[in-house]
């Protein structure tokens, strides 16, 4: 895997998932740049998906191929969901919620380069 | 909202997205082992799958409300407590025979040890949230 990308989804999400949590403590409900920032780090994971058959396509051989593909899909239901789930009450909480779908990214994208690696 | 159950509004609408996260955890890893390799150690991956129904069954309970789905929801909670509790100190104590992780492996270890903390919360939650009769 483009190890870097990995990185940089990672530091994004983590990102965002603190600016929620800051959102939150502020007593915001969510705003259209917060959904925006989740918008961008979806556009990433698809990107990822691409480079991710991509690197399959020509012979790459991850550590268990059935994981990786579970990784390289599964993280881009997360934010979806969570922003579905997030928006249908509009509160506090919600803000929290998307905080927390950010947060399981950086977890999955970088098991997701284990795992490509051999893990 | 007479004679409902609210687990799935307020803070509620967090845990069930932390739930949610976990069933999704659970159940692919479950699939994955299953499909691939099930034959390595066949009771350590349905125990597996089983923790991925509770976890499945536990979002879905807490995010309707209802009586009955608040019902749902307690004894999901238990059994992933008990399970937590049992397969932890099962995999603590007998490595040998839990080489193949379960989410609740070391009172789930590789998840930060939320699968420890989560059942008590949601229990907690669900105690906030009792319908009163």
């Amino acid at each position: 895997m483009i190890l870097a990308l990995a990185v940089a989804i990672a530091v994004c999400a983590g990102l965002v998932a603190l600016w929620s949590f800051v959102d939150a403590a502020r007593n915001r409900m969510p705003e259209r740049p917060l959904l925006i920032a989740l918008v961008v780090i979806e556009v990433l994971l698809v990107a990822q998906l691409v480079i991710g058959i991509v690197l399959l396509a020509r012979g790459g051989h991850p550590g268990s191929l059935a994981t990786y593909l579970a990784y390289l899909i599964g993280c881009l239901i997360v934010l979806p969901v969570g922003a579905g789930w997030a928006l249908a009450e509009r509160s506090r909480s919600s803000t929290v919620v998307l905080g927390i779908a950010c947060l399981a990214i950086p977890v999955m994208v970088l098991r997701l380069n284990e795992v490509w690696s051999g893990g | 909202m007479a004679g409902k159950t609210a687990t799935a509004t307020g803070p509620g609408r967090v845990l069930v997205a932390v739930y949610g996260i976990f069933a999704l955890a659970a159940t692919s890893r479950a699939g994955v082992q299953i499909a691939t390799k099930f034959h390595e150690a066949p009771l350590a991956y349905i125990l597996s799958a089983f923790a991925a129904v509770v976890y499945v069954l536990a979002t879905i309970a807490l995010a309707r409300g209802g009586l009955r789905w608040w019902r749902v929801a307690v004894v999901a909670c238990s059994v992933e407590f008990l399970g937590v509790l049992t397969i932890g100190t099962l995999s603590v104590f007998d490595r040998a025979a839990f080489p193949h992780a379960t989410v609740w492996s070391v009172y789930g270890e590789g998840y930060l040890f939320i699968p420890l903390v989560l059942p008590v919360i949601g229990l907690y939650w669900l105690r906030r949230t009792a319908p009163r009769s």
